[in-house]
Parts: structure tokens; C-alpha cells; sequence
């Protein structure tokens, strides 16, 4: 008897830590996310490992991220743009050394190596040398070593440019990809808002019992093709039928990105506008009919309102659903990471950069940093989305009607 | 405007939007089913892909895909049920309950690239899994746990108190209840978020690109701690990238249908059972 107790007791308590572990889970991914995520903010700006040197002469102290960039792109050519003398800039990278030297000058272990890099930007006053942490001349007077830069908060989410392969200094601006985003699953939404409504009003009000035992399993099966399904069918159907039909040059556009998701959200956006609708009281319906208004004057005077807080939910998780997609995204966008400008161009979204940059980015680097920023960014903003929803379903069934 | 008129007009409209649903679901399918069924084939199922991807089977992505399959049910269902017989049967109801309903649904609206990421962090780096069996099915496995939770929760919340109440009037304490009378009787049900949870993770890509999912192996996996190819994963390499993609379409479009297959069939199960568990509930 007391053993079947005991057994009860432990039972009980295992039960209660199953009970916690999707919160537990839950802390699990920010800590995880977070925590690498977080680490992008105190990396250097630089590539890690690499150093930027000029002549001590050169009056420049340091060199915002974008400005390398446009260096050593030859965007800027001459010093005077970043606030130095009015001189041409002459980039030196480290592979220059072996053409000026052969290799015999540098002894055996490349003893000599940073005293010779030494030399050379000693020579030129208006250098700028780009060379590995471990040659650096340190200790010379006519060299100047960059102070190492960290990537700044302003960087990552006002920059207008997502160049993580860039070099020396990767360009990590988050607002193309975080528009783009946007952008895609908005018009997505606006595509299958209309179409959502019309089937789940038709499906709560007008369709018999028999045409609703199919409809709802062939929009729950809509709901369970795997998203890479999706993507590849928008890739050979969808992505050839609007480059044809719109006379572009590649059919691989935000478009097509928008009309898959449109698609996936369907389902979401259907069942759950559906249920808020049938939750209407019977006794409404019958008290607008009695009063001599039509099924149709009834469904948007007295149905639509009542349900309006199920339909806004709809709406929102569908939001959800498409900013979080990601292969089907990947498939058929075409992915160039660029400030969007029009439905009819490559766009690239939160979800296909990680997917498609993860894999080559070593891990640690900033680069690799920067995608589980993303990913924080997408956790927050679905996290926001879910609670959104939760606090509008709620919300108490208008009154005023 | 006539209201009879305006009736008829909007009732129209949303007939053939609902008819323009179907239709859009039927061109994916016919489309899938059209260009993927000449290709099937008992060779196609049971060889290994040769020549880049152009041309053999797909044999190893659908062991690597029962493999994930089989690894992340092991890990989530178990967990998913025991968490939900704790909010529905012991939990009192309250605040707790309301928070731990929040975190559930919070889980299941995260992108599942998010829970690649984070598989990647905690099993693959942290834990020192590597991009293996046994990480992916856990990742696969939190993936699909908020799934799990609520079906089992609505299995169980759809069993009349009385028969609890009656139980425990015989004596019957609250485990023996639970395990004699409420599992039995939710069983069906439960067993239909299992089903639903399989359709699921065969599925997924983006969890398993940075877990376990290999773009081409030449022999099957040996332990948990291995590299997998997987369906999604495969149908993903060879529509976007390969030597010869145009070579390769007709493997695209035969594991296309497979994995619509595997959703279908598991679709279709779950329907089965959700009507069998209703009429015996309403029977009893």
C-alpha cells in the first residue's frame, strides 16, 4: 500500500516536469539563440584574425565598416574622402609581399616576414595593408595598426547592404533581408486574405454537411504537404508561368515568393476563421433572419462582426506562417540579398538566408553570428505574432452588435 | 441594389473561391501525381542514386527518413504525452495551466528553421552530437512536440468526467484512473497526433539541413551518431542544385510524390481514427 503511494508520488512528479518542458524548451532556444546571436556585437569588425595597417604618417585613426568596404571595392580612391590628406589610396593585400620579395628574404619560419611588410608600408604614405594578425609589424614606428573595431548595433540593424563574404570587412545590414521579409509575406497575406475569408464563410454559412466532410480534410491535407513540396512545384510551375505571362527576365521573384506562402497560409488562415464564425450563437442568426434581414445581410452585419476577433487572429497567424517559411521561400525568390523595390524582383527573406548561409559560414565568425542574430529576430517577431493572437482571440465578442 | 440579388451574387463568389481552393490543391497534387507516377517504380524505391543524382533511387533518403522518423517520435512522444496528461488530469486549473497552454502554442508557432538553428547550437556543437541521427531526431523531435501535447490534451479533455469521477468512486485512485480508464479510452485519439507527428517530420527540411541531413551518402548509416540522406532534403538538392539538373527532374518529381504519399496515407489514417474514437465515445 505504501509502496503504490510512493509509486503514485514519483509518477505524479515526473508527469509535472513533462508538464513544464515546453517552457523549458522554450528558454532553452533563447538562451542558445541569444547567446550566440549576442556575441555578433562584440566580434571584431574586421575579419577575425586579419588587420588593417597604414603608414604613420596617415592622419586616419579609424575606418567605419562601410568605408573599408568601399576601399578596397575602389568605390573610394583617394584619401580625402574619409577625412584624411588629398591623396590617391594605394591598397596593398598580404599576397603583394611574395612579387616583391622572394621567399628566401623572409627566413625560414617567416621570421622576417612582418619586418619586410614593415618596410613596405614605411615606404608608401599612403598605403593601406591588409594582412594576417599573426604578420602584423608591431613595434614600428612608421606603422599604423587600425584600433580593431567592434560590429556596432547601428551596423547590423540600420545597414542597407548584407555582404557577409566580404572582405576585410563583412557588411552585415539586416534591413534588406528584414524588408524583404516583409514584403513577401504581406502581399501574401493580402492574396489569400480574400480567398481564406470566401472559403470559410462559405464553409461555416452555405455549404451542405456533405460538402464540408470533404472540403475540411482537402484543406487539412493543403496544410501537410511538406513546404518543400511547395517550393518545388512554384520552382517548376509557378516561377516558368510568371516569367512567361509578366515578360521578365527570370521568373524567380518576390511573386512568386508571395503566391506560395499565399498558398501555405491558406489553411491557417481558413480553420481558424472558420471555427470563429460557427461559434456565433444560434439565437443571432435566428433574431437577424426573424427581423427580415437576407442569409447574406446576416453573415456581414451580424456573423462577420461577431467573429471579428477569431478573424483578425486568422489573419495574424497566417502572417506568422509565411515570415516564418523558408524553403519554399528559398526555392522560388531567387534569393539576391537586396533593398526590395518591386513585387516583380529577387528578394531574399530571414528564413532563406539562414538556410541558405549557414552551412558555409565557419562557426564563431561573425558571419555565423550574424545568421543566429537573424534567427533571433525571427523568434521575436513569431513570438510577438503568437502572443498577438492568443490576447485578440480572447478578446470578448463585440457587444455593440 | 436588390438584396435577393446581392445575395446570389456574393454566394457565387464564395462558392467559386472555395471551388478555386480545391482547384489550386488539385493542380499541386495532379501536377506532383502526373510527372512523379511514371517514374516510381520497385527499382526506384530500393536502389541508391548513381550518375550525380541523375539517374538510380532513392533508397537511402527513405532510410534516413524512417530513421528520423522512428528517432524523433522515441524522443517526442512519450514527453508529449506524459505533458499533456499533467496539464489536462493533475495540473489544478489556473494560471499555471494558461502559461504552460501559452508556452505550448508559442513552441508550435516558431519557424522551424529557428529550431535548426538551435539543434545546430545545442546538439551538433554543444553537446558534440555532430551533424548526426541522434541530433536531428531531437530537433525533429521539439518540432513536433507542441503537435504531440495537443492532440493528446484534446484526446483527453474529450473524455467525460464522470467516467473519471465513477472510477474513482470504485476506489480507484487517481493513477489507476488515469492508466485504466482515461488512456484507454483517449487511446485513438492520441494515437492520431502520433500519426499527424509522423506526416510531420517526414517532411521537414529546414530543422535537418544543419543537424544530420547529407547530400549524398554511399553506404547507410551504422549508428545513431551518423549522417543521413532524408526525403525533403533530397528533393530540395535535386530541384535546386547538381550537375545536371534538367537530368535530374525525373527523381525530383518520383520523391515529390513520395513524400506527398507518406502525408497523405498519414492524413487519411488520422481521419480513420478521429471518426472510430468519435462514434466509440458517443457509444459509450
Amino acid at each position: 500500500m505504501r509502496f503504490k503511494k510512493i509509486t503514485e508520488q514519483i509518477v505524479q512528479a515526473i508527469f509535472t516536469v513533462s508538464g513544464a518542458l515546453t517552457s523549458i524548451v522554450i528558454l532553452l532556444i533563447v538562451v542558445f539563440l541569444f547567446k550566440e546571436g549576442f556575441g555578433l556585437f562584440s566580434s571584431p569588425s574586421v575579419e577575425k584574425g586579419s588587420a588593417l595597417c597604414v603608414n604613420a604618417g596617415n592622419n586616419i585613426e579609424n575606418l567605419s565598416v562601410t568605408e573599408i568596404k568601399q576601399i578596397f571595392d575602389s568605390e573610394i580612391e583617394n584619401w580625402e574622402e574619409v577625412g584624411g590628406v588629398d591623396a590617391p589610396i594605394r591598397i596593398f593585400r598580404f599576397d603583394e609581399i611574395f612579387n616583391l620579395y622572394s621567399e628566401s628574404d623572409f627566413g625560414e619560419d617567416y621570421e622576417l616576414l612582418p619586418q619586410k611588410l614593415g618596410e613596405v608600408i614605411k615606404e608608401d604614405p599612403n598605403i593601406i595593408a591588409y594582412l594576417p594578425e599573426k604578420y602584423v609589424p608591431i613595434g614600428m614606428q612608421s606603422v599604423k595598426i587600425l584600433p580593431p573595431e567592434n560590429i556596432g548595433v547601428a551596423d547590423f540593424f540600420g545597414g542597407t547592404q548584407w555582404m557577409p563574404t566580404a572582405t576585410p570587412a563583412p557588411l552585415l545590414g539586416v534591413l534588406p533581408l528584414l524588408l524583404g521579409t516583409l514584403m513577401v509575406s504581406f502581399f501574401a497575406i493580402l492574396f489569400a486574405l480574400p480567398l481564406g475569408l470566401g472559403v470559410a464563410i462559405y464553409l461555416s454559412e452555405l455549404a451542405s454537411e456533405r460538402t464540408r466532410k470533404i472540403m475540411k480534410p482537402t484543406i487539412e491535407l493543403l496544410a501537410g504537404i511538406p513546404s518543400v513540396v511547395y517550393g518545388f512545384f512554384g520552382l517548376v510551375v509557378l516561377v516558368p508561368l510568371i516569367q512567361s505571362t509578366f515578360d521578365l527576365p527570370v521568373g524567380e521573384t518576390a511573386f512568386a515568393g508571395s503566391l506560395i506562402l499565399a498558398i501555405m497560409a491558406l489553411p491557417t488562415i481558413i480553420t481558424v476563421a472558420e471555427d470563429a464564425m460557427r461559434n456565433t450563437p444560434r439565437a443571432m442568426r435566428e433574431a437577424s433572419v426573424a427581423l427580415g434581414a437576407t442569409q447574406w445581410q446576416t453573415i456581414y452585419k451580424v456573423i462577420i462582426p461577431y467573429a471579428m476577433s477569431g478573424i483578425s487572429a486568422a489573419v495574424v497567424l497566417g502572417i506568422g506562417r509565411a515570415i516564418g517559411e523558408t524553403m519554399a521561400v528559398l526555392m522560388v525568390t531567387g534569393n539576391a540579398a537586396v533593398m526590395p523595390t518591386s513585387l516583380f524582383e529577387s528578394v531574399r527573406t530571414i528564413p532563406a538566408t539562414i538556410a541558405a548561409e549557414l552551412g558555409e559560414s565557419p562557426a564563431g565568425g561573425a558571419h555565423y553570428q550574424a545568421l543566429f542574430m537573424l534567427g533571433c529576430i525571427l523568434f521575436l517577431i513569431t513570438l510577438i505574432i503568437s502572443i498577438t493572437a492568443e490576447v485578440i482571440s480572447k478578446n470578448k465578442p463585440n457587444k455593440a452588435i | 441594389m436588390n438584396k435577393r440579388l446581392s445575395q446570389r451574387i456574393a454566394f457565387i463568389v464564395f462558392k467559386s473561391l472555395s471551388i478555386l481552393v480545391v482547384g489550386i490543391l488539385i493542380w499541386i497534387l495532379g501536377f506532383i501525381v502526373y510527372n512523379g507516377i511514371s517514374v516510381i517504380s520497385w527499382e526506384f524505391l530500393t536502389t541508391s542514386p548513381t550518375e550525380g543524382m541523375t539517374s538510380g533511387g532513392i533508397f537511402p533518403a527513405i532510410v534516413g527518413t524512417v530513421y528520423l522518423v522512428i528517432g524523433s517520435i522515441i524522443f517526442a512522444f512519450p514527453l508529449g504525452v506524459m505533458s499533456a496528461i499533467y496539464t489536462s488530469e493533475y495540473a489544478s486549473t489556473g494560471w499555471i495551466v494558461r502559461f504552460m497552454r501559452v508556452m505550448t502554442n508559442n513552441l508550435a508557432s516558431i519557424p522551424s528553421i529557428v529550431f535548426g538553428l538551435f539543434g545546430m547550437a545545442l546538439f551538433v556543437n554543444t553537446l558534440e552530437f555532430g551533424d548526426s541521427i541522434l541530433a536531428g531526431s531531437l530537433t525533429l523531435g521539439l518540432l513536433v512536440l507542441p503537435l504531440v501535447i495537443r492532440t493528446t490534451e484534446e484526446a483527453l479533455n474529450a473524455i467525460p468526467t464522470s467516467m473519471r469521477t465513477g472510477s474513482l468512486a470504485l476506489g480507484a485512485s487517481k493513477l489507476q484512473t488515469i492508466r485504466r480508464v482515461v488512456l484507454p479510452m483517449a487511446f485513438p485519439n492520441i494515437l492520431t497526433g502520433l500519426i499527424l507527428s509522423i506526416g510531420r517530420v517526414s517532411g521537414e527540411t529546414a530543422p535537418i539541413l544543419f543537424t544530420v541531413a547529407a547530400y549524398f551518402l554511399p553506404k547507410l548509416p551504422d549508428s545513431i551518431f551518423d549522417q543521413v540522406m532524408a526525403l525533403p532534403y533530397h528533393l530540395y538538392v535535386v530541384a535546386t542544385s547538381g550537375t545536371d539538373i534538367e537530368a535530374s527532374r525525373p527523381i525530383a518529381y518520383g520523391t515529390a510524390l513520395v513524400l506527398i504519399a507518406i502525408v497523405f496515407v498519414m492524413n487519411m489514417l488520422a481521419t480513420l481514427l478521429r471518426n472510430y474514437f468519435n462514434k466509440k465515445i458517443k457509444s459509450n
